[in-house]
């Protein structure tokens, strides 16, 4: 969360309800939305890091409000995180294990491994149709997400099913 | 044991497809024993080469079983010729495929209504199914095209509508999205649903998991046989109204 942090400061200083605020606007539904107490928690280390400042505001009728802006540190760390590539997922999958060491232990068949995987896969799928049933068609920032998180899955399940036509 | 139950649209029982390739005969469906009710939305999957697409075919009687047999609505229909075959399909079956076979000196909308024609219903009554399907798949405006007129997502959509248009007893599809971008999907996708809630029986092949977990139960098939049967879980959702836990950023 700390880049998506800077990145939202780089655009405006901001408080941290309105950070809150912005990421649930921009992803919509898809995005688990963050606690505010885990955005003040992040913003606290990034200020003891100097990428972030923050001035007291007052308000009138109210506590003075905190609003952060990026330092020249924040901005330089942000650019780096732009310019450099991002890894892909890797396969680094706990069922694949549970898939090849079980059944060797005589104490799972493997056949019903995958049976129950393939559906608690379909029912993942699934709840990622209800989701995108449920979210504004012009969200398209969370639509994109969505159609991501199918992809994966879509890749999972072939996966699932090269491994039922390999394995003995 | 009877195999005639009121609430049963289709069952085989034992049910198997050998093709012969050259002199070596390859199975292709092995002892299928399926029971599919009236109302049901059932997916069939598994890799290509699975049988998934010959089991359909069987169903709508565009393949002879090798063994075997087969009921639709109680009655045995697997001994039937091809032209009770026909008539049966014409009456009870609807069917879409990959590739779509459209009339092509036809306008879209009489290409929809003919089953229902064909089928007994009333001209009047015809029309009113043409318009309801085309309005849900996005076609009215096209009502009045030929199918050359079409792009293939469209030709798919008008297949569809015209599978359904003499309401059967049992709907079959064979990769119905396999050539349509994710908009058309959404629309085929929304009008399934849609008459699957209205009570259609539905037997759908794909290899799409998305278009897969549409429905209430899913059968996979590995190397012509039924490796799993099963109906899907409604996941629980969280609280905060949204299934937001199952995308995660970091």
């Amino acid at each position: 969360m700390r880049l998506s942090l800077l990145a939202l400061l780089a655009k405006e200083p901001a408080h941290g309800y309105e950070l809150k605020q912005a990421l649930e606007l921009t992803f919509g539904d898809a995005y688990p939305s963050p606690n505010i107490g885990q955005i003040y928690v992040t913003l606290g280390r990034l200020e003891k890091d100097g990428l972030v400042r923050a001035v007291d505001v007052e308000q009138s009728n109210r506590p003075n409000k905190k609003v952060y802006y990026l330092t020249a540190l924040g901005r330089e760390k942000l650019e780096a995180w732009v310019d450099e590539p991002t890894e892909g997922p890797r396969v680094r999958d706990d069922f694949f294990m549970k898939l090849v060491l079980a059944p060797m232990t005589g104490i799972a068949d493997r056949m019903a491994l995958i049976n129950r995987q393939r559906r608690h896969y379909l029912s993942l799928m699934r709840s990622l149709n209800e989701l995108a049933d449920g979210t504004d068609q012009a969200n398209r920032v969370a639509h994109l997400l969505i159609e991501g998180a199918m992809l994966h899955l879509q890749a999972d399940l072939d996966w699932l099913e090269r491994c039922q036509e390999e394995l003995p | 044991m009877t195999p005639k139950q009121l609430s049963t649209v289709i069952k085989t029982v034992n049910l198997g497809k050998i093709y012969q390739q050259g002199a070596v005969p390859v199975p292709a469906v092995r002892g299928v024993d399926l029971e599919i009710g009236a109302g049901e939305f059932v997916a069939v999957t598994g890799p290509s080469g699975s049988g998934k697409s010959t089991l359909v075919h069987m169903l709508g009687g565009l393949d002879k079983p090798s063994s075997g047999e087969i009921w639709l609505d109680g009655r045995r229909v697997d001994t039937l010729r091809e032209s009770a075959w026909a008539l049966l399909r014409r009456k009870k079956i609807g069917f879409v495929f990959q590739f779509f076979n459209l009339v092509a000196n036809m306008t879209v909308a009489d290409n929809v209504e003919l089953p229902a024609l064909l089928a007994g219903s009333s001209p009047k009554e015809a029309r009113a199914r043409r318009e309801y399907l085309l309005d849900a798949l996005g076609l009215t405006e096209r009502s009045d095209a030929p199918p050359s007129q079409l792009s293939g997502g469209e030709q798919q959509r008008v297949a569809l509508a015209r599978a359904l248009s003499n309401r059967p007893s049992l709907l079959l599809a064979d990769e119905p999205t396999g050539n349509l971008d994710s908009r058309n999907t959404r629309d085929v996708l929304r009008l399934l649903g849609e008459v699957h809630r209205d009570g259609q029986t539905i037997v759908l092949v794909t290899h799409e998991a998305r278009v897969a977990s549409l429905a209430d139960r899913v059968v996979s098939l590995l190397d012509g046989q039924v490796i799993d049967d099963g109906t899907i879980a409604v996941p629980r959702r969280r609280s905060r109204g949204g299934a937001g836990d199952v995308v995660e950023l970091r």
